[in-house]
């Protein structure tokens, strides 16, 4: 007979498994710390006192706002890109067998699945042959190809717990396929889409390897910390940057795990 | 149209009565503008890159040379890019071992004994860490292991500065600090891909029956004959998925090297650089395609061993 508590763990496991977490975790929380630091030219530890003046100068600073601003033009853009791709593939994947459906979604997974730099150096060749200039959109074009993965991960997870019914029920009560996609089918993929949204969001306004070689002169806010972080100025302040960064990801994948909750929607995408 | 129950109001109903008889146009419609874009915009660069890599530089005037050669793979033959290569795939095979052995007690935990609450904090502890800022997490590892960060200050305070100034002096592996050391950089790649590797082996570890666990133990086995007979078989799936995205990723990163270690060369590195200041496009493009090769031979290998079942 099995007993409610099921079996139990060694203590070993237990604080294998949980130092494990720990390891994930407490790094970030240094970021935190040394934003408030005294000491602005190394990374003394413990700092030698705290302030709560980096705030105030990374304001100041006139070389984030750009960066700041193209990031979230470029996430903004991507991620539309994205919602509207990835629920297409999604909706063709999930109502059909069709030749060449494995091969498509391989396609769909493969920038996500090797790595970033090949998808920027393959882009970087590209433009290299067709003399394309770089450009704000020349950015999107890579933001958006790798955001459609987690879009159409979201959506296809939803899409196939959704009862065939209901829409062929739409269809019974004299609905055509504009109303039930209006009327039903949005509604119950809303959250799902949300969720991949601000997924792909936060993957665009982080990500660093693909940009830098669709950037060219242009400065995101990750190439802004990147070259920070190879050529510091005033530390705290890229810990100020960092937070920001770190809170513009971390919101919207909070955000996602409980709309999508209870479902297994968000587990094992890759960056 | 004729024999229709209701009547006909406008285009949408008449295009939804084309989508009923012809299920194939609204499948096409849907696919088309996804497809398109995939396949121009990222196959077609794969092919401009497969393009570039067989161009070549001219080295008198620097430009490239748009014929067909195979002049610029033979150049990743030479002893220095070959050191890059092999070293890459050291560093790639070394983080992807570290990472599953890191990763197997918190797999397993979460999907045997987490429960309820737990199981949510498991989760969530595991999908937070994936998908917050890489270049934070990095950046946070440079506070950590600088020689003034928390590592050395800790080490100090507990007189087990030895431990690092040892680890620090083996040969080849020499450095001032431990951001400046290959093994930063080790430790580092481990640590960022270490979700990676944790959620492939959950979902895996997940599907192995209690059951068969228990018969194992009835028939007399030790914990240690049941770990090594009949879970980590059939967990081994997981593990080779995970190290799927724990190798690729290492393959082609160029940050972390950059940021933490020794500036010795890595294939991503190498492939920034050529492509930026060294303005050679072509040697590039070719070492690009030497992490896809790479993957390719990884992953058949991997798919003969049956780890996409667990993806």
């Amino acid at each position: 007979m099995r007993s409610d508590t099921g079996p139990r763990a060694s203590l070993g496991l237990k604080i294998a498994a949980l130092g494990g977490l720990l390891f994930l975790h407490l790094p970030i929380l240094l970021i935190f710390l040394y934003a408030f630091t005294t000491e602005e030219r190394s990374y003394q530890f413990p700092p030698p006192g705290l302030t709560t003046q980096w705030f105030g100068v990374a304001w100041e600073r006139q070389d984030i706002w750009p960066p700041l601003y193209l990031s979230l033009k470029v996430a903004a853009i991507s991620t539309a890109l994205a919602m509207i791709l990835g629920t297409l593939i999604a909706a063709a994947m999930a109502r059909a067998r069709f030749f060449g459906r494995d091969q498509l979604s391989l396609l769909v997974i493969l920038p996500i699945a090797l790595p970033g730099v090949i998808t920027g150096m393959s882009l970087r060749s590209a433009f290299g042959v067709m003399d394309i200039p770089f450009s704000t959109w020349t950015i999107v074009l890579g933001h958006a190809t790798f955001c459609i993965v987690i879009v159409y991960n979201n959506a296809v997870a939803r899409l196939r717990r959704l009862s065939g019914g209901i829409l062929e029920a739409s269809a019974d009560l004299g609905a055509n396929a504009f109303q039930t996609f209006r009327h039903i089918l949005l509604p119950n993929l809303g959250s799902a889409l949300l969720a991949g949204g601000m997924l792909a969001f936060a993957l665009s306004f982080d990500e660093v390897i693909v940009t830098t070689f669709t950037a060219g002169q242009q400065s995101t806010l990750p190439i802004w910390m990147y070259n920070e972080l190879i050529r510091p100025r005033q530390r705290p302040v890229t810990n100020v940057v960092a937070i920001l960064v770190f809170a513009a990801t971390f919101l919207p994948i909070l955000a996602a795990y409980y709309l999508t909750r209870g479902g297994s929607e968000t587990a094992g995408a890759g960056k | 149209m004729t024999g229709a129950i209701l009547p006909s109001r406008g285009a949408g109903d008449r295009l939804t009565g084309l989508f009923w008889r012809r299920p194939g146009v609204l499948l096409l419609l849907l696919v088309s503008p996804p497809l398109l874009w995939l396949g121009v915009v990222y196959l077609g660069s794969l092919l401009a890159l497969l393009l570039q890599s067989f161009y070549s530089i001219d080295e008198f005037s620097g430009m490239v040379k748009e014929e067909f050669t195979l002049k610029t793979y033979a150049e990743l033959f030479r002893a220095q890019n070959l050191d890059i290569i092999t070293r890459t795939v050291v560093m790639a095979a070394a983080v992807t071992l570290a990472c599953a052995a890191l990763a197997f007690p918190i797999a397993y935990f979460a999907a045997r004994y987490a429960k309820g609450p737990w199981k949510a904090a498991f989760y969530l502890g595991v999908m937070l860490p994936l998908w917050s800022s890489y270049l934070v997490k990095v950046y946070a590892w440079k506070l950590i292991l600088a020689k003034e960060g928390i590592l050395g200050w800790a080490a100090e305070r507990s007189h087990t500065s030895w431990i690092i100034d040892g680890v620090l002096a083996v040969p080849g592996l020499e450095s001032s600090s431990l951001s400046t050391s290959p093994i930063g950089t080790f430790m580092v790649f481990v640590y960022v891909w270490l979700p990676y590797m944790i959620l492939p082996m959950q979902a895996a570890l997940e599907r192995v029956p209690t059951s068969m666990l228990e018969a194992s133990a009835d028939l007399g086995a030790t914990r240690g004959q049941t770990f090594r007979t009949v879970i980590l078989p059939l967990a081994m799936p997981g593990v080779i998925a995970g190290s799927i995205f724990t190798f690729s990723l290492t393959l082609g990163d160029y940050i972390i090297p950059q940021i933490i270690g020794n500036s010795a060369n890595f294939i991503g590195m190498a492939v920034y650089q050529l492509q930026g200041t060294a303005g050679n496009i072509p040697l590039a493009a070719a070492f690009a395609v030497v992490p896809i090769l790479i993957m390719l031979v990884y992953l058949t290998a991997a798919k003969r061993a049956g780890a996409f079942d667990a993806l």
